[in-house]
C-alpha cells in the first residue's frame, strides 16, 4: 500500500503532460468532458475505448493539432512540463516540435525517403550532420536495412508497413520529446504491427509515447499505463460525450480494474 | 424439371435483353466512336488545308522563312523570325508575371486565411476575369496600361538601357504592355487549375507537416506546392498556349511592327496578330506566306504541349 502510493507520487512528479479538468468542444457540441490525466515520462501510455469516445480528440489536443479545426475549443488546462499549452504566448509550432505525431494512415510526403526523414530537421533548422540523423532515425524505426540502398526513391514506393515506419522515422528525426500515435497499426498487417510494437519498446528509452489503439492485445503488449475512455449519452438528442473512466497501470486495468465498465470493455463484452 | 432448369440457365447465359436494347448499345458505341474520330478528322483537315495553302510559300522560302526578319508584301519577301520572337517573348513576359501572381492567389484561395464566404466571392471574381472579351482587354491596354508602361519603360531605358531588352525608348505600344495584358488574361487559367490541384491534396499531408513543427508557410512551400506541382505546371502550360494564340488583345497593344528588335519596349508583332491584321487584304504569295506562318504557330503550340506533357510526367515520376 505504502509502496504503491510512493510509486504513484513518483509517477506524478515525472509526468510530462498533465490534463486538468479538460473539456473539449467542437462548436457547441461537447465531445469530451472533465478529463484529468498525467502522462508519465519515458513510458508508453495507451488510450483505449469505444469508437467516438474522443481518444483522437484528446490526443490531438496534446500537440495543438486541433488548432486546424476552427470550431475546436478547449476548457481546462493542458500543461507540458508545467507550462500551459494553451496560454496566449505559446506558439503552437514550438509545441509540435517537441510533441510529434504519427497518424492512423501512413502519410509520407511526396518526396524521396531521405527528404521525408530530413523534413522535420530541416524545418527546425537542424545544424548537425543530416545524413547521420537520417540514418539513425531510420535505424530507430527499424527501416534502415530495407531502404539504405534506395534513399533517393519516393516514399510511396514502400509498402504500407514500411511507409508507417518511415513516418515514425520522420517523427523521430524531428527530435521531439513526446511521440503521439493515433492507431498507428490499424492499417497494417500483423507482421508490420509487431515490428512497430517492438520499435515502440525501444523508443521509450528516449521518448514518452502516447498511443491510441483499438487493439486490446496491443495495449497489453506495449503499454505501461492505460487510460480507458467511454462515452455516455447526454440530453435527448443522442449526443455523446466522452470521459475518462479509469487510468492505471496496464496490468491493473486488464486484470483487476476498479470500474465495472472497464472490466466489461477489456473482457470484450462491449465496444 | 431438370430440363426446364437447363433451359433457364440457357436463357441466363444468352441474356434476356431485348434485341432492340442490344442494337442500341452497339449503336451508341459506333456513335461515340464517330465523335471521337471526327475530332481527329477536323484537326487533320485544318492542318492539311493550311499546309496546302502554305505550299507555295513553303516551296519558295523553305527554311529561310525562319531566318529572314523581313515581312514585306511589296517585294513579296517573307520571314517569320521577328514574329516568332514577338510571340515567344510576349508570352514569356506574361508567364513571368502570371505564375507568381496566379500561384500565390491559388494558395491564398485554398487556405483558410479569410472566411469561406468571402473566398467564394473572390473565386467568382477570378472566373469573371476569364469572361471579359479580349477586345475589352485591348481597349484597357490602350487607354490605361500603355500610358503607364510608357512612363515605366522610359525609366527602365534610362537606367538599364545597356541591357538589350530595355535598349530602346518606349514607343507606346510594344511587347511589354502586350505581355502584361496577356498575363491578366491567362491568370484565371493558372489560378483555377492551381487552386484545384492544391485543394485536392489529401489533408493528411498538411497535418503531417504541421505535426512535425513546420509553420504554415513551410508547409505550403515545402510540401503542398511540390505535391501539387504537376497540376500547377499543367495549368501554366495551358496558359502559355493561350497567350501564344491570343489575337485581338495582342494586335491592339503590341504595335504590329514586323521589324525584329530585341528590346521589349519596341513595338513588335505576334504570329496570330500578324495573320489577323493582314489576311483580309492579302493576295497571292502573301496569303500563302500567312498560311505558312499559321502552320508555324500550330507547330509552336504543339511543341509547347509536348514539352508540357514531358515536364509534367517528369515531375510526377519524381514525386509518385
Ligand atoms: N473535426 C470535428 N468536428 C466536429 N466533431 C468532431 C470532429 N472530430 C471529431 N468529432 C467528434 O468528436 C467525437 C470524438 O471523436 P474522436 O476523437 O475521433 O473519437 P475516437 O478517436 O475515440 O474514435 C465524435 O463524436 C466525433 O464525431
Ligand atoms: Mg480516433
Amino acid at each position: 500500500m505504502q509502496e504503491s502510493l510512493r510509486n504513484d507520487e513518483e509517477l506524478l512528479r515525472q509526468s510530462v503532460i498533465e490534463l486538468m479538468d479538460v473539456d473539449i468542444f467542437y462548436g457547441t457540441y461537447k465531445a469530451v468532458k472533465e478529463v484529468n490525466l498525467n502522462i508519465p515520462k519515458n513510458k508508453i501510455t495507451a488510450f483505449i475505448g469505444p469508437s467516438g469516445c474522443g481518444k483522437s480528440t484528446i490526443l490531438r489536443c496534446l500537440n495543438r493539432l486541433n488548432d486546424l479545426i476552427s470550431s475546436f475549443k478547449l476548457k481546462g488546462r493542458v500543461t507540458y512540463h508545467g507550462q500551459d499549452l494553451y496560454a496566449k504566448d505559446i506558439d503552437p509550432v514550438e509545441v509540435r516540435k517537441r510533441i510529434g505525431m504519427v497518424f492512423q494512415r501512413p502519410n509520407p510526403f511526396p518526396k524521396t525517403i531521405y527528404d521525408n526523414v530530413a523534413y522535420g530537421a530541416r524545418v527546425n533548422g537542424y545544424k548537425g550532420d543530416l545524413d547521420e540523423l537520417v540514418e539513425t532515425s531510420l535505424r530507430r524505426a527499424a527501416l534502415w536495412d530495407e531502404v539504405k540502398d534506395k534513399l533517393g526513391e519516393s516514399g510511396f514506393s514502400l509498402s504500407g508497413g514500411q511507409q508507417q515506419r518511415l513516418c515514425i522515422a520522420r517523427t523521430v528525426a524531428a527530435q521531439p520529446e513526446v511521440v503521439l500515435m493515433d492507431e498507428p497499426c490499424s492499417a497494417l498487417d500483423p507482421i508490420s504491427t509487431l515490428k512497430i510494437e517492438e520499435l515502440m519498446q525501444e523508443l521509450k528509452e528516449n521518448y514518452t509515447i502516447v498511443i491510441v489503439t483499438h487493439n486490446m492485445q496491443q495495449a497489453t503488449r506495449v503499454a505501461d499505463m492505460t487510460a480507458f475512455f467511454n462515452a455516455e449519452a447526454v440530453g435527448n438528442k443522442g449526443n455523446k460525450v466522452g470521459y475518462l473512466v479509469e487510468f492505471d497501470q496496464t496490468e491493473k486495468i486488464f486484470s483487476n480494474p476498479e470500474e465495472q465498465s472497464t472490466k466489461d470493455y477489456v473482457s470484450g463484452r462491449f465496444g | 424439371m431438370t430440363q426446364s432448369d437447363y433451359s433457364n440457365t440457357d436463357k441466363i447465359m444468352m441474356g434476356e435483353r431485348s434485341p432492340l436494347e442490344k442494337t442500341f448499345d452497339q449503336g451508341f458505341r459506333w456513335l461515340t466512336l464517330g465523335f471521337a474520330i471526327s475530332i481527329g478528322l477536323i484537326l487533320i483537315s485544318i492542318a492539311v488545308i493550311i499546309a496546302v495553302g502554305a505550299f507555295p510559300a513553303i516551296k519558295q522560302f523553305n527554311f529561310s522563312f525562319f531566318t529572314n526578319s523581313n515581312w514585306n508584301p511589296v517585294t513579296d519577301e517573307y520571314g517569320v523570325i521577328a514574329v516568332i520572337y514577338g510571340t515567344i517573348v510576349s508570352s514569356l513576359i506574361s508567364l513571368i508575371i502570371a505564375i507568381p501572381l496566379g500561384v500565390g492567389a491559388a494558395v491564398f484561395l485554398s487556405e483558410d486565411f479569410i472566411p469561406e464566404q468571402i473566398r467564394t466571392v473572390l473565386v467568382f471574381l477570378v472566373e469573371l476575369l476569364a469572361a471579359i472579351p479580349s477586345v475589352v482587354y485591348g481597349l484597357w491596354g490602350i487607354f490605361v496600361l500603355i500610358p503607364i508602361t510608357t512612363v515605366f519603360g522610359t525609366w527602365l531605358n534610362q537606367n538599364f538601357g545597356w541591357f538589350p531588352l530595355f535598349s530602346s525608348p518606349p514607343a507606346g505600344p510594344g511587347m511589354l504592355p502586350a505581355g502584361i495584358v496577356l498575363s491578366i488574361m491567362i491568370l484565371p487559367i493558372i489560378i483555377a487549375i492551381s487552386r484545384d490541384s492544391l485543394a485536392s491534396l489529401p489533408p493528411d499531408l498538411r497535418q503531417a507537416s504541421l505535426g512535425l513543427g513546420a509553420t504554415r508557410w513551410e508547409t505550403i512551400f515545402r510540401v503542398l506546392i511540390p505535391a501539387a506541382i504537376s497540376g500547377i505546371m499543367g495549368g501554366v502550360m495551358l496558359a502559355l498556349g493561350r497567350a501564344m494564340g491570343e489575337t485581338m488583345a495582342a494586335t491592339m497593344i503590341i504595335g504590329n511592327s514586323n521589324r525584329l528588335s530585341i528590346s521589349i519596349l519596341d513595338p513588335a508583332n505576334t504570329i496570330a496578330s500578324l495573320i489577323a491584321n493582314q489576311f483580309a487584304e492579302a493576295s497571292g504569295l502573301q496569303i500563302s506566306a500567312l498560311m505558312y506562318a499559321g502552320l508555324v504557330l500550330m507547330l509552336l503550340t504543339l511543341i509547347v504541349n509536348i514539352l508540357a506533357e514531358y515536364i509534367v510526367n517528369q515531375v510526377k515520376a519524381k514525386y509518385e
